[in-house]
């Protein structure tokens, strides 16, 4: 555990906690201005979860505990991911946990979590949503897995630390067809786990459509806080985790201040730029018919299985 | 004497004689238990003695003619051992009190378990094909005797015997041949005269004997698409015996593969591997996906049986592919993973076939349509439950993703290693790897959350009690070895490393951070539970301070204003499955039924809707249905040969010896 490892760990989850709800107020703002309306600012999600946590914490009657601390779990495993992955800083502050595989899987319990409390609540609703979230996770995680193996192969090792700083040595690699492939099937698989368009549609309440907020329709309160504030910490960090597997520059390679500011910038910077363009994007998509998904995931996978090939045969 | 040898004659001893006295004391189910915990520690003590290097040689010459009978423990026996004996423990525990009901309770029954553990503790100890052989013969007869145990009561507990008998024996015919064949070269059974005449082996012989092994071998392990009996035999045996089944004797498929395959043939060509692995990975997707859809819960699980042994054959065939291209680290790593997920997959299975046990005691169905509700009456079963589940779906911290992390290091590291077999083989087993894992992922969560949450869907759910104690200790005993399995895989991973060198070199190191040799990678399961445990923790003490109401008050469920929700409102496994069944509709190609019947004024206006389903196994229906309907055509056609007069079947029997004797006087 580096000293770089440790300034890392503590200014990671504390950037990604605190700029989460901001970049979600950012795509909204775009999204708005874009269509025309005023947009309610960006600092607005950082207000809902202040309202919500002064509000009463309400159990539905026959939930069990799986309900209550279900949330916690969600925002448990973004928090670790963002104390783990190399965001601002090339050193973990726990390396051996700092595993594409390990984090990923991170990600998955926390939608697995969810999905319990969806179905833990016996309302049609909460088992609708808890279904489609996991036929959706069954279908993304071969097209994660498999970009994931096709970014490995090249630097010979799944630890993130040591994908990212291979990247920084050999600039070059990020254009190679392998990457490229790979990149994009990514991109589509992080749109489906997040929950945004085509895959899901964040801002719709009582769509027979919906997927996620399905899941969390009986939550109130400070339970619904933690909700909302994982579902940003979710985007931040698998936008932040794209952004630094394939553009790494800025991060700090050393424990100076200035470097850490300059990884601090740039992560955000980076994660911004992500985020509007996914943003401005959504716009001009509509929500993919629910049986279409699999054919949008499977063309990924498609794409992840041509990176995997590129990388043995074109290196 | 020593402690591996002295170990195994007493798991032995005590398991005859508690057979014996199950025949004779009244209190059968109290003795069996106690004996069969007893012999399974001896099994245990003696496995683990072999596996830090102690050995015997047992020669028994009178036991059976011609060939005799000849024990050994190595390191790798002693693993497949010590894992059924640490099974036995928990089911010996477990069986007290669950053994308690009228069928299970029969003397025969009782009987057969502590040898049903014997034989199955004998087979990775034989040292000759003739040893192996019977051993293996007793486990598929005592195993068949207890999954008919309830036969009285169910009328389809026959039917899935029958099956069991014909496919094991059918099985045991394919590994007779394979081993036969081979001692007909080496000129004697022993496993040591077989191992040095491998060398001398042609490659026709050498394939054929193989092919021959992994086809009776994968039988056992309900490989895809010799599975046919594992979803049927598996829910119709008693729990503590499908747990007993599923988690220990499918495992000895796997043993005898990697015996026959690394240890006596000394490790092959490429195409036999890439055939062990094509075969593994069909087998993860097709029996995962078949759980996905099943309702049942006992047949889910069994199917999942058969996911995992898939995996474990994913890894052992990566293992033979990089040891036949000399890489021996590589090997090691994939049979180190391969071996772990064995004996993790052992741990969960034995956990969730016994929770379930728990729950089809209680409630009398396995109909997951029907349970649900289960979580405030049974809070012991539901918790063993739902950690079995975290270990069976390749979550963190779970059992399952140690050895499923270490066998995708395996094969993303073989890449770059092997030629261009390798190349094609291993994106599309990760890729095969990773639909498993998450197709797993949603079976489990379909099988606790509907199962064991929400409110009770049936009379049934809604009068379950907690099971007796001992049942819950059996669990206990299950769900401890599944967090240690999870948590501190370096426990066994010494054991396992021992093992695995039939294939290669040792290959993970370390204790709290296990650290892969020769190639990097690294991965700390203690520290990634620790750090949620503390995430957790923080956060809850984070919320208490922010929010302001601190109290939780209760309240009715949202029902959009349209009165009390019921539970048939609730989404069913049947409905949780639905989007599934639909993407994957041209591999499992359900049955579906719908029947709408109208009110008599206007046919606009639907009384009831009637939805039926059902997901055969297509597998099945392809490949069993044509052989069973030609047999059962060559049944009737050869009643013409038998019109019932002796005096005609006097004439068959002199005809054939006849022939027989012309034959040998020709041939000789």
């Amino acid at each position: 555990m580096s000293a770089l490892g440790v300034v890392g760990g503590i200014a990671q989850p504390v950037l990604i906690v605190a700029g989460s709800p901001l970049l979600v107020g950012v795509m909204r703002q775009v999204r708005a201005r874009l269509e025309g309306r005023a947009g309610a600012g960006v600092r607005q999600p950082w207000r809902d979860l202040r309202k919500l946590l002064r509000k009463e914490t309400i159990t539905p009657r026959g939930t069990s505990e799986v309900f209550r601390i279900a949330p916690l779990l969600l925002v448990a495993t973004s928090l670790v991911v963002a104390v783990v992955v190399p965001f601002v800083t090339t050193d973990s502050a726990i390396d051996p946990v700092a595993d594409l595989f390990a984090v990923v899987a991170l990600l998955a319990l926390g939608a697995v979590a969810l999905a319990l409390a969806g179905l833990d609540t016996g309302t049609a609703f909460g088992g609708m949503g808890a279904s489609r979230e996991m036929t959706i996770l069954a279908l993304v995680e071969p097209t994660l897995l498999v970009a994931i193996f096709a970014l490995s192969v090249r630097v010979g090792s799944t630890n993130l630390g040591a994908i990212v700083s291979s990247t920084l040595h050999d600039p070059a690699r990020v254009l190679s067809p392998a990457s490229l492939l790979a990149a994009v099937a990514l991109i589509v698989v992080i749109v489906a786990e997040t929950g945004r368009l085509p895959v899901d549609n964040p801002s719709t309440h009582l769509e027979l459509t919906m997927v996620h907020e399905a899941m969390v329709l009986e939550y109130a309160g400070p339970d619904l806080a933690l909700i909302e504030l994982a579902s940003a910490m979710r985007l931040s960090v698998f936008l932040g985790l794209l952004a630094n597997l394939f553009l790494p520059w800025g991060i700090a390679t050393a424990a100076t201040p200035a470097a850490l500011v300059v990884g601090v910038l740039a992560l955000v910077v980076k994660v911004g730029l992500l985020g509007v363009v996914l943003a401005a994007g959504e716009v001009f998509l509509a929500k993919l018919r629910l049986f279409r998904v699999p054919e949008l995931l499977a063309g990924s996978f498609l794409l992840a299985l041509l990176a995997v090939a590129a990388s043995y045969f074109l290196a | 004497m020593n402690l591996a040898a002295t170990g195994l004659a007493c798991a032995v001893a005590i398991g005859v004689l508690t057979a014996l006295a199950a025949l004779v004391v009244p209190a059968r189910s109290a003795v069996v238990g106690v004996g069969t915990v007893l012999s399974g520690a001896a099994a245990m003590l003696a496995g683990c003695a072999a596996m830090s290097g102690v050995s015997f040689v047992v020669a028994l010459p009178a036991l059976l003619p011609l060939s005799g009978m000849l024990f050994t423990l190595d390191a790798l026996g002693g693993l497949f051992v010590a894992v059924t004996g640490a099974v036995a423990v928990a089911v010996g525990v477990y069986g007290i009190s669950y053994t308690r009901a009228p069928d299970l309770r029969a003397r025969g029954v009782q009987a057969v378990l502590p040898l049903f553990v014997v034989a199955m503790v004998l087979v990775p100890a034989a040292a000759s094909a003739g040893a192996f052989l019977v051993c293996w013969e007793l486990m598929a007869l005592f195993s068949l005797l207890l999954v008919v145990a309830e036969h009285r009561r169910r009328p389809e507990v026959a039917s899935a015997g029958r099956w069991y008998a014909v496919m094991t024996h059918l099985g045991f015919l394919s590994v007779l041949i394979g081993l036969m064949v081979f001692v007909a070269r080496a000129g004697d059974d022993s496993f040591s005269a077989l191992r040095d005449s491998a060398r001398h082996l042609s490659p026709l012989v050498a394939g054929v004997v193989f092919v021959l092994a992994l086809l009776g071998f994968a039988s056992k392990a309900g490989i895809v698409p010799l599975h046919a009996w594992l979803p049927r035999a598996h829910p119709e045996a008693p729990s503590h015996v499908s747990a007993l089944m599923s988690a220990a004797m499918v495992n000895l498929g796997v043993y005898g593969l990697v015996r026959v395959g690394f240890d006596l043939l000394g490790g092959g060509p490429v195409w036999w591997w890439l055939l062990v692995l094509v075969l593994g990975a069909v087998s993860a997707v097709y029996g995962i996906l078949q759980a996905a859809m099943s309702t049942d819960l006992k047949r889910l699980l069994g199917q999942s049986t058969t996911e995992n042994m898939g995996l474990v054959l994913v890894g052992v065939g990566a293992a033979g592919l990089f040891a036949s291209s000399g890489n021996r680290t590589l090997a090691g790593l994939a049979l180190v993973a391969a071996l772990l997920h064995v004996v993790g997959h052992a741990a969960f299975k034995t956990l969730l076939f016994l929770a379930a046990g728990s729950v089809l005691h209680a409630t009398g169905t396995r109909d997951l349509d029907e349970l649900g509700g289960l979580r405030p009456v049974m809070p012991v079963t539901t918790a063993a439950f739902g950690l079995g589940a975290l270990a069976a779906s390749a979550l963190p911290p779970g059992t399952a993703f140690v050895s499923e992390w270490l066998l995708l290091q395996a094969l993303i590291h073989g890449l770059p290693a092997s030629g261009v077999a390798a190349a094609v083989a291993m994106p599309v087993a990760v890729a095969a790897v990773a639909l498993t894992a998450g197709l797993a992922v949603a079976t489990f969560v379909k099988a606790f959350g509907v199962g064991f949450l929400a409110k009770p869907r049936s009379a049934a759910a809604a009068g379950a009690h907690e099971s007796p104690v001992t049942m819950l200790a059996g669990m206990g005993i299950a769900a401890v070895a599944c967090a240690v399995l999870a948590l501190a895989p370096a426990v066994v991973l010494p054991g396992i490393e021992a093992a695995a060198r039939v294939a290669g070199d040792p290959a993970v190191s370390g204790a709290v951070t296990l650290r892969l040799t020769g190639v990097t990678g690294a991965l700390s399961p203690v520290l990634l539970g620790l750090a949620l445990i503390v995430a957790v923790v923080a956060l809850a003490g984070v919320v208490r301070v922010v929010a302001t109401h601190r109290v939780r008050r209760e309240a009715r469920l949202w029902d959009c204003g349209g009165g009390p929700m019921s539970p048939r409102m609730e989404y069913t496994a049947t409905s949780f499955a639905e989007p599934l069944q639909r993407v994957f509709d041209d591999v499992v190609q359900p049955e579906l039924d719908v029947d709408v019947t109208h009110h008599e004024e206007s046919r606009y206006l639907v009384r009831a809707v009637e939805y039926r389903r059902k997901v055969p196994d297509r597998i099945e229906r392809r490949l069993y249905q044509p052989v069973l309907r030609f047999v059962a055509t060559c049944g009737e056609r050869g009643r013409v040969l038998a019109t019932g007069s002796v005096h005609r079947y006097l004439g068959y029997g002199f005809y054939t010896v006849c022939g027989l004797l012309l034959l040998l006087a020709v041939t000789r």
